[in-house]
């Protein structure tokens, strides 16, 4: 099971790195990954559990009823051979009885004697009926109490997990966006799937078979000790030994397993980049050297996955063996007790049984060690997720109303940043002292070489981080004050990255908002040329795009997240290399579909090619965080400055 | 399929299984004649008061004991290796099949999922082999056994067995038929609620620019208790089981008692045997229990397994001739197109039809037109990444479906549309082009791919790591070192596939100039969506809906095509209201 996890953990990571783009604007995070939240921290077992433990406290009524019924599951189990043994008894007695009808009662063996041998007198089957009649009754009991008690725990386990999964992704909307760039996204995936997964799985089969074991080596150990000191004694010893020689396979096997999960690390990461760079490694003729370099890894792993396998393999028939010495230990010493008249044939036969009942539990701890072990590393993932810090006034609920927007009849928008200063990384600033105005309707294009601080900047704006110094106002109201959510409300985004979900076009288009109608879904489609590709598409508007959006170009899924922008119909509206994927033709038509939205409307562009943003009404040139020149195409391009500069290379031909 | 493909895998290791087989029944044996020995213990040891004899029979137990302990271990380490080289093998073996599929099949089955299939499911199947060594062939041996000893005891509770065997299976097989479905179910939802999360994560900003976390705790909600719905009733089913057994279980054992003591009473049998017997009964049903817990992994494995041999049995669609034509050496550098059409299989349009298209050394052809226009595919055909459904491509003077794949390849230097950089170094991935490259020519390569700048600014130099895929680079890094590996290679032929996009214009065009010393013996083909790239090459062909309409230079087309005047206006106009 954890060889099965391991393997997806490195399949997310890799998924997950190939889609990562580090955020253009800020150089910091891909390069000081925060240490603490990466990586595998050493396991401290005990914390953990005991946390994980105490999460259950909601279900503390239901969990003393799973105990209660347990624990009379377990008596009841536990009593079942000591009366199973006295039924032999009495038949051993009566059988024993006809044996020596004809001996006279004082010439009786000492053994017969001692099992209450009457002679002449024979198998007591009412009794016997009696005393079996009553097993069952225990039997039945039992195995209800055993059965109420699973069903009582298994609604605990689930309830329990299910609150940890919408705790999880509850924490998800209330991270800051620093976190998502600081952790690849791959193993961040992977704790919000695979750890949780993990974690409910092993509480599913550990739970309930532990709690049992536990249970039943405390009950069984009773009943033998009422039975026999001695024998319970002897049973006893097999205690320590089966803990040590499981200790000793299993200090030997770990540090196998460690390796065969590195190995698999390693032979994941071959594969996966043989499998992303297919085509290049057939091209350039290096199928071979990848071959070689696969067998080698491939060998590695079957190698130590065999030794860890074999070793963990041993545990079994180990504890088997030791299980059968104690066996033949209580068989022989339980028939001398006999034979001298100190035991009952049937106090043997119960005893023999406990032995097995004592030592199975034993070897479903051992064997359940592992799983444990795994579950408990995740759940500690799972927690470190938990415990992050959370982005400030996560609830968007801020005390500022929304600004007159609808008040004075008139489109409002004007957005101000008053000496901003924002690093992603405190050791290296990147925006320091930043003001500028954009007027309500003004299209405010921002250039600039990678890395300037573009994106960074309209990140600012939709407050997806927070500031250092200085404050960014939104038609004069401190948007630190606003709220998040009314921000956005008012925000239209497109993003270089063409995100989508899986659903139809439509669900899709009305993503940010869901109550529009058809027509207007329709309106918003035909304006920005989706309208066109998706009549093409054999179920039009209905068509379900896929997670990895492969049934669309890159340029199409551009498209489709423009139109999504267009629908919300915002006060502000942030393109954000919007159209870098969309072919020339495309988007001049696009650039029209553009015009149109941003004629009332505040809007910040950044823009790869200058020639798609020479109309706008305030151009900034960005370069290491500061904006070094401002100004229309024309007094820029007059100027002779950067701009100038950097039009002229793009246009050098 | 799931017997299919281990009834072929588990072939070479017959020798192996057969130990595995040998020493578990020995072993079953061996725990089998357990509950023998006790039983004389009982009636010639205990009810005789013979110590001797109990000594005798405990030590013999003793020694079995050894002995089946030793089977065992004999039997796991034999099981492991069958089980660990089975998963090697099947690794290796779906390596090798997607090293030999083409760019089709990796796009239609996709990467990801490749490497899932390579790796989770055949884990997934070889821990049903494992399983398999450990209790498929222990299960029905001592369960045999099992029938064999009790009735040997005492044959006339024989009935016994007949009615409780039937009865487990049926009921252990009733709850697990019930289960399975909602495991099949819970899967899926487990699924479901993962690409929520994963789409949420992924989309994290457009998320929260569109406010929608409302929405989104709703829709992962409904999820989240679909899936608590699904796996609260597989868990009750599992909670059922193991009471049940015990229930069935333990009611024989009184049943064992009951009717046993009449027969003890009519001197049929001895109290001993009963003892035995009980033992036995005890054996069957835990072995009947263990297969079925096997069982119940089947499905699963079965579902990895099908997606394992689905890849086993896809024929690539590119194959390598049969007898392979030599290159012309007299047309190195050569590339023709003639009549080339390509479609998907089913597909309503073709992506490309009757494209012609030639290449001669020296040459610099450029192909323009938009997204979705057949640009990557037409340049894919080059390297047989696909095939051509009709006409024919041709690479020195042979058809490209005649010539050795490697003899091929060894013409070609391919620059792919997202440059894809392996882990290792940046001198690592320059020797991917060209093994034998020396420092000097490394470094040259860099040059006229205008990244000896950066690169030499590395404090690492040629040894900077370089992550997978190479995104320890930004993109118009990893696309100038994508096309320096190229240029190490020092290829007859050329292939750019938009392979600039990232630059901007200046370096574009004085990686073009640096180029065209480099190329002057070998031929260029570029695809670019960018007119400024190309408007110097020697020819331009437009494509449009996978078709050729335009080809000439810049000026002609400019005359005489009106697709191309469209792609121009719509990027040069800046540049003509500057001039």
């Amino acid at each position: 099971m954890s060889t099965q996890q391991s393997g997806q953990h490195s399949g997310q990571q890799f998924r997950a790195t190939e889609r990562i783009e580090a955020p253009q604007g800020g150089p910091g995070p891909r390069h000081s990954p925060m240490g603490g939240m990466v990586g595998q921290k050493a396991m401290s077992f005990g914390p953990s559990a005991r946390r994980m433990v105490a999460r259950m406290a909601p279900e503390r009524a239901a969990t003393l009823v799973v105990l209660a019924l347990t624990l009379a599951s377990v008596a009841a189990m536990a009593s079942g051979p000591r009366l199973l043994g006295h039924a032999t008894d009495l038949v051993f007695r009566g059988f024993l009885g006809d044996y020596f009808a004809d001996t006279p009662a004082d010439r009786l063996p000492g053994t017969a004697r001692a099992q209450g041998v009457v002679p002449g007198v024979g198998i007591d089957f009412d009794a016997v009926g009696r005393t079996l009649v009553l097993t069952l009754l225990v039997y039945v009991a039992a195995s209800a109490a055993s059965w109420a008690a699973g069903y009582v725990l298994n609604g605990v386990v689930q309830r329990t997990v299910a609150q940890l999964r919408r705790e999880v992704e509850d924490k998800i909307h209330r991270l800051p966006l620093a976190y998502f760039d600081r952790s690849p996204r791959g193993e961040l995936l992977s704790r919000v799937t695979n750890d949780i997964d993990n974690v409910g799985q092993t509480l599913q089969q550990t739970m309930s078979q532990l709690l049992n074991a536990l249970l039943t080596v405390v009950a069984v150990l009773a009943m033998m000790v009422w039975i026999s000191p001695v024998l319970a004694l002897i049973a006893l010893v097999s205690v320590p030994v089966s803990l040590l020689a499981t200790k000793a396979i299993m200090g030997r096997s770990q540090g196998q397993f460690v390796a065969q999960w590195r190995r698999t690390g390693q032979l994941n990461g071959h594969i996966e980049e043989s499998y992303s760079g297919h085509a290049l490694v057939k091209v350039f003729g290096r199928q071979e050297e990848f071959d070689r370099a696969f067998a080698e890894h491939n060998d590695g792993l079957f190698e130590v996955s065999f030794r860890a396998q074999f070793l963990s393999g041993l545990i079994m028939p180990t504890m088997m063996f030791i299980g059968n010495i104690s066996y033949v230990l209580v068989a022989v010493v339980g028939g001398l007790r006999v034979a001298s008249g100190t035991l009952s044939v049937g106090e043997v036969q119960a005893f023999i049984q406990y032995t097995r009942q004592f030592n199975q539990p034993l070897t479903t701890v051992a064997s359940m060690a592992n799983l444990l072990q795994s579950g408990v590393a995740s759940v500690e993932r799972v927690f470190e997720l938990l415990d992050a810090d959370e982005e400030r006034d996560p609830t968007g609920a801020g005390e500022a109303t929304a600004p007159l927007r609808a008040a004075a009849g008139v489109r409002a928008g004007e957005v101000a940043f008053e000496h901003v200063d924002f690093s992603y990384d405190p050791d290296r600033p990147l925006i320091s002292d930043l003001s500028l105005v954009a007027r309500p309707g003004q299209t405010v294009a921002i250039v600039g070489p990678t890395g300037a601080g573009k994106t960074t900047l309209v990140n600012l704006v939709m407050r997806f981080y927070e500031l250092d110094r200085g404050r960014i106002t939104l038609d004069g109201v401190d948007i630190a004050t606003l709220g998040r959510r009314e921000l956005r409300r008012r925000t239209g985004m497109v993003l270089q990255d063409a995100w989508l979900f899986e659903g139809t076009i439509r669900d899709n288009l009305a993503y940010g908002r869901p109550e529009a109608s058809e027509e207007e879904i329709l309106q918003a489609a035909r304006a920005t040329f989706v309208d066109r590709f998706v009549r093409s598409l054999p179920e039009g508007y209905d068509t379900v795009l896929d997670e990895e959006g492969s049934n669309l170009s890159a340029g199409e899924r551009q498209l489709l997240t423009i139109a999504r922008a267009f629908l919300t119909d915002p006060d502000l509206l942030i393109l954000d290399e919007a159209t870098s994927s969309v072919d020339t033709r495309t988007e001049v038509l696009v650039q029209q579909a553009m015009a149109a939205l941003r004629a009332d409307r505040t809007s910040f562009v950044i823009a790869h090619r200058l020639s798609t943003i020479r109309d706008a009404d305030l151009i900034l040139v960005m370069d290491a965080g500061a904006i070094v020149e401002q100004g229309t195409h024309t007094e820029l391009l007059a100027a002779g400055g950067a701009y100038a500069a950097l039009y002229r290379s793009q246009f050098a031909g | 399929m799931l017997l299919t493909l281990l009834r072929a895998r588990l072939q070479p290791y017959r020798a192996l299984l057969a130990v595995v087989l040998v020493f578990q029944a020995a072993g079953v044996v061996a725990m089998l004649y357990l509950p023998s020995l006790n039983a004389r213990i009982i009636d010639e040891g205990v009810v005789t008061g013979d110590t001797a004899t109990i000594w005798r029979l405990g030590g013999l137990m003793l020694a079995i004991s050894v002995g089946q302990m030793v089977c065992s271990l004999v039997a796991a380490r034999a099981g492991s290796r069958t089980a660990t080289a089975f998963g090697r093998d099947l690794r290796r073996d779906l390596f090798h099949r997607v090293g030999s599929f083409s760019t089709q099949e990796v796009q239609r089955i996709g990467a990801p999922s490749l490497i899932t299939r390579t790796t989770n499911d055949v884990q997934q199947v070889q821990m049903l082999v494992v399983m398999s060594t450990l209790i498929a062939v222990s299960s029905p041996i001592m369960m045999v056994g099992g029938v064999v000893m009790a009735l040997r005891e005492d044959a006339g509770l024989g009935w016994v067995l007949a009615v409780v065997v039937p009865a487990l299976v049926v009921a252990v097989g009733a709850v697990i038929r019930a289960m399975v479905p909602s495991f099949r179910v819970q899967q899926t939802r487990i699924d479901e609620v993962n690409r929520v999360l994963r789409e949420q994560i992924t989309g994290i900003r457009v998320v929260r620019a569109f406010v929608r976390e409302p929405e989104e705790r709703a829709r992962f909600g409904a999820a989240n208790d679909d899936l608590t719905a699904v796996a609260t009733t597989a868990g009750r089913w599992m909670a059922t089981m193991f009471p049940l057994v015990m229930l069935i279980v333990n009611v024989t054992s009184v049943a064992v008692i009951w009717f046993g003591g009449h027969r003890v009473d009519a001197g049929e049998t001895s109290v001993g045997a009963l003892t035995a017997f009980l033992s036995y009964l005890m054996q069957i049903l835990m072995s009947i229990m263990m297969a079925t817990f096997m069982l119940m992994q089947v499905p699963r494995s079965a579902v990895c397994a099908d997606r394992i041999s689905e890849v086993l049995d896809t024929e690539p669609s590119v194959a390598p001739p049969v007898t392979a034509v030599a290159p012309d050496p007299a047309r190195r550098g050569h590339l023709d197109l003639a009549a080339v059409g390509f479609s998907y299989p089913g597909a309503a349009e073709p992506v490309l039809h009757e494209v012609d298209l030639a290449v001669r050394p020296g040459e610099t052809v450029a192909v323009i037109g938009s997204t979705g226009a057949g640009k990557t595919t037409l340049i894919n055909l080059v390297p047989r990444l696909f095939d051509a459904t009709a006409g024919s491509v041709r690479v020195a003077g042979v058809d490209v479906r005649d010539l050795a794949p490697e003899v091929l390849w060894a013409q070609l230097g391919l620059v792919p549309q997202r440059a894809y950089l392996f882990s290792g170094t940046v001198r690592s991935n320059l020797a991917f082009g060209s093994p034998g490259a020396s420092e000097e020519e490394m470094w040259e390569a860099l040059e006229v791919a205008q990244a000896r700048d950066f690169v030499a600014a590395l404090p690492e130099g040629l040894d900077a790591p370089v992550a997978q895929g190479g995104t320890n680079f930004s993109g118009g890094q990893r696309q100038r070192l994508a096309i320096a590996r190229a240029v190490v290679r020092r290829p007859a032929l050329y292939l750019f596939d938009d392979a600039f996009s990232a630059l901007d214009l200046a370096t574009d065009a004085r990686l073009r100039a640096a180029l065209r010393p480099v190329t002057r013996d070998a031929g260029v083909l570029v695809v670019a969506q960018r007119v400024s790239t190309i408007r110097d090459a020697d020819r331009i062909v437009v494509l449009e809906h996978g078709r050729v309409v335009g080809s000439g230079t810049h000026t002609a087309l400019l005359a005489d095509c009106p697709t191309y005047r469209e792609i121009v206006d719509s990027q040069l106009s800046a540049e003509e209201a500057l001039a």
